[in-house]
């Protein structure tokens, strides 16, 4: 029993890491109505620029805002180069011209900083603690604790303030919000930055995991089966549905795979959540649509 | 002047139901036809043949496939790699398992095969539309995947889940040389591009059509939902069935499960946009494009340093960059890909040289 909680504990840890990325996709989805396939490139971006200047001898904090700026100007630059040329086309343009962002990304920072692998050392050990019985590393509790801290900032941000209030009608009906006056372009640029936040922080938990390298890109398919789960629209989706991917991943791989072979936490997420769209097609928390003739 | 359809008149309803119904256009269609049948085998040389133009022609039928199902029937897929992953293993299966069954059989055997995995995974698109299904599709590519990397039975215990194409014969005559794996490949893609041209005008067609615009609606007017998503993605995995079958047989000879990875279901997708959704046309250009813009980047850029020192890696990565950016540039210059352009191109011909 004591051994399954522990399996339990490090799926559900896990599975906040996949919150994190699918946050990212949730934030533009919500706000533009984009899937944006780039999600993991820029993670990687972010990861990267950090690592980058750190390694020529920047200081942590000097090299974070760094990172962010980056980050920012590729907000803006998308929402001027490709966003507003692209306004109105269908979905699957859009999803296209992001897999075609991922590309630029991917190259664009290669380029940049080279293919090494680099070692991310954000100071948290990655030791063991005992919590009445159960084995947690002291690693997953800190990136769930910034993972937490960044829903609620989220969270609050869209229920409470001014802009969270534009961003929130911009989601509901993009040409409603534009007749009272929201600046859909400004708000755009702001979701791409917010999401470029978010990806800069993912790539920094992920990377000091796994290393910053070109298989950071990789983690965000492991973000698709947690936000179809959660719904494309809902920020506590991506958590719960992180949660649920995690859990049940890390147990179905213990329990499940030795049976049939092992290697089943690539595919056993999307098919939960294929089950599980059988039942909910909108996802967990996603908005229901109402279909009319 | 040339392109003109004044006084060409229908008189029986067969020649108003031709596929072409412009005598220009089938004269157009008959010459392609012989440039690449009599033409090409006679001039290409044995690279040209079998590392372009077999390929391409074989992306080509995938991207005819993905076209039915997203194209036509309007459903999002990203498992299209993991439907030609079943049809390559299902041919290799059946010829090591079954002797003595003919190459043909052996292929629509293959694409059927393929035609059951993909319904069932299209079983979800009754409930579920749009990126979720798109999502949910992705599942048929990571477990198909698992699957023949796992079980060693599929490819016959081999190291890896690599599996080696039996050589190839029909009715005796061994089909091992470039020009004849081309025709066999190019006879196959022509009929097949055939019957989805004549499928699109069909009443199955229409339906497709109908479900791609509005469900709901369509389902208002009659027309059975279950039965035409199913059969698309049925129809739609039977291609690329095919097509991985003979990416298998007539153009790798060897292949991994790795060989048809998410990379190569985006990289169908994106000939399916760039050539023009919903169109059979499309699809080959489309595939052209996407085979040949890489190869002419990497020519472009070698040509470019020719002598210069550059870090290795960094070529390749620019040419990312290229390839991503142009694929952003050509979405918001041509949403509708090369077949609408085609379309303009034809609409500005009928009027040349007297455009008043």
């Amino acid at each position: 029993m004591a051994f399954f909680i522990e399996v339990l504990v490090g799926g559900l840890l896990a599975g906040v890491m996949y919150s994190l990325i699918a946050l990212g996709f949730v934030l533009i989805f919500k706000a533009s109505g984009v899937f944006n396939f780039a999600q993991g490139a820029m993670v990687l971006t972010a990861a990267t620029t950090y690592a980058g200047l750190v390694d020529r001898g920047w200081s942590g904090w000097a090299a974070f805002l760094a990172a962010l700026a980056v980050m920012i100007v590729f907000a803006l630059l998308t929402e001027r180069l490709v966003l507003r040329p692209l306004v109105n086309q269908p979905q699957i343009s859009l999803f296209m011209a992001t897999i075609g962002l991922t590309f630029v990304l991917e190259g664009a920072s290669q380029a940049v900083w080279g293919s090494v692998v680099r070692g991310l050392d954000l100071g948290i050990p990655d030791t063991p603690l005992e919590v009445s019985g159960v084995l947690v590393s002291k690693f997953d509790l800190v990136a769930s604790g910034t993972a937490g801290a960044l829903v609620v900032i989220l969270a609050s941000f869209f229920q409470w303030t001014r802009t969270g209030r534009a961003l929130r009608a911009v989601a509901d009906d993009h040409q409603a919000a534009l007749s009272v006056g929201i600046p859909l372009e400004r708000i755009w640029a702001l979701v791409w930055a917010a999401a470029g936040a978010v990806a800069l922080v993912t790539g920094l938990l992920w990377g000091s995991r796994l290393g910053v390298q070109f298989a950071l890109t990789q983690v965000a398919l492991k973000a698709l089966p947690v936000i179809i789960l959660g719904g494309f629209t809902s920020i506590a989706g991506a958590i719960v549905g992180g949660l649920m991917v995690g859990a049940s991943e890390k147990v179905a791989e213990v329990y499940l795979g030795p049976i049939i072979g092992g290697g089943i936490e690539n595919w056993f997420p999307y098919v939960l959540a294929l089950l599980f769209l059988l039942v909910r097609p909108d996802g967990l928390f996603g908005e229901k649509r109402i279909e009319r003739v | 002047m040339i392109y003109r359809e004044a006084g060409q008149f229908r008189t029986t309803y067969a020649a108003d139901q031709r596929i072409f119904p412009i005598v220009q256009d089938r004269a157009g269609m008959a010459l392609l036809l012989a440039v690449a049948f009599v033409g090409v085998p006679l001039v290409a040389s044995e690279y040209a043949l079998s590392g372009l133009l077999i390929p391409m022609l074989v992306l080509a039928l995938a991207a005819l496939g993905l076209n039915i199902l997203t194209g036509y029937a309007g459903q999002f897929s990203l498992g299209t790699a993991a439907f030609m992953s079943v049809g390559a293993f299902a041919a290799y299966n059946l010829q090591l398992r079954l002797p003595g069954i003919p190459l043909l059989v052996i292929f629509v055997l293959a694409g059927l095969i393929a035609a059951a995995v993909g319904m069932v995974f299209g079983l979800p698109s009754l409930r579920i539309k749009g990126f979720y299904l798109a999502v949910a599709t992705l599942a048929a590519q990571f477990f198909v995947d698992w699957l023949f990397t796992k079980v060693g039975w599929f490819s016959n215990y081999s190291s890896s889940g690599v599996i080696t194409a039996q050589p190839m014969a029909i009715a005796g005559i061994p089909l091992e040389t470039p020009v004849r794996r081309y025709l066999l490949v190019l006879s196959i893609v022509s009929l097949l591009a055939l019957v989805a041209k004549n499928l699109a005008r069909t009443r199955t067609g229409r339906s497709w059509m109908a479900v791609r615009d509005m469900d709901v609606a369509a389902e208002v007017i009659g027309i059975p939902i279950l039965r035409t998503k199913l059969l698309a993605f049925g129809l739609s995995s039977f291609y690329c069935g095919v097509a991985g079958a003979l990416w298998a047989f007539a153009y790798l000879g060897t292949v991994e499960p790795q060989a048809f990875d998410l990379q190569r279901s985006f990289q169908i997708l994106f000939m399916v946009i760039i050539g023009g959704l919903g169109t059979v046309m499309g699809s080959f250009l489309g595939a052209a494009f996407i085979m040949l813009f890489p190869l002419f980047l990497n020519w472009a850029f070698h040509a470019v340093v020719r002598g210069g020192e550059v870090r290795a890696g960094l070529l390749s990565q620019l040419e990312l960059v290229c390839f991503g950016a142009l694929i952003i540039v050509f979405l918001i210059v041509e949403p509708h890909g090369f077949a609408r352009l085609w379309q303009i191109g034809k609409e500005k011909l009928r009027l040349w040289p007297f455009p008043h």
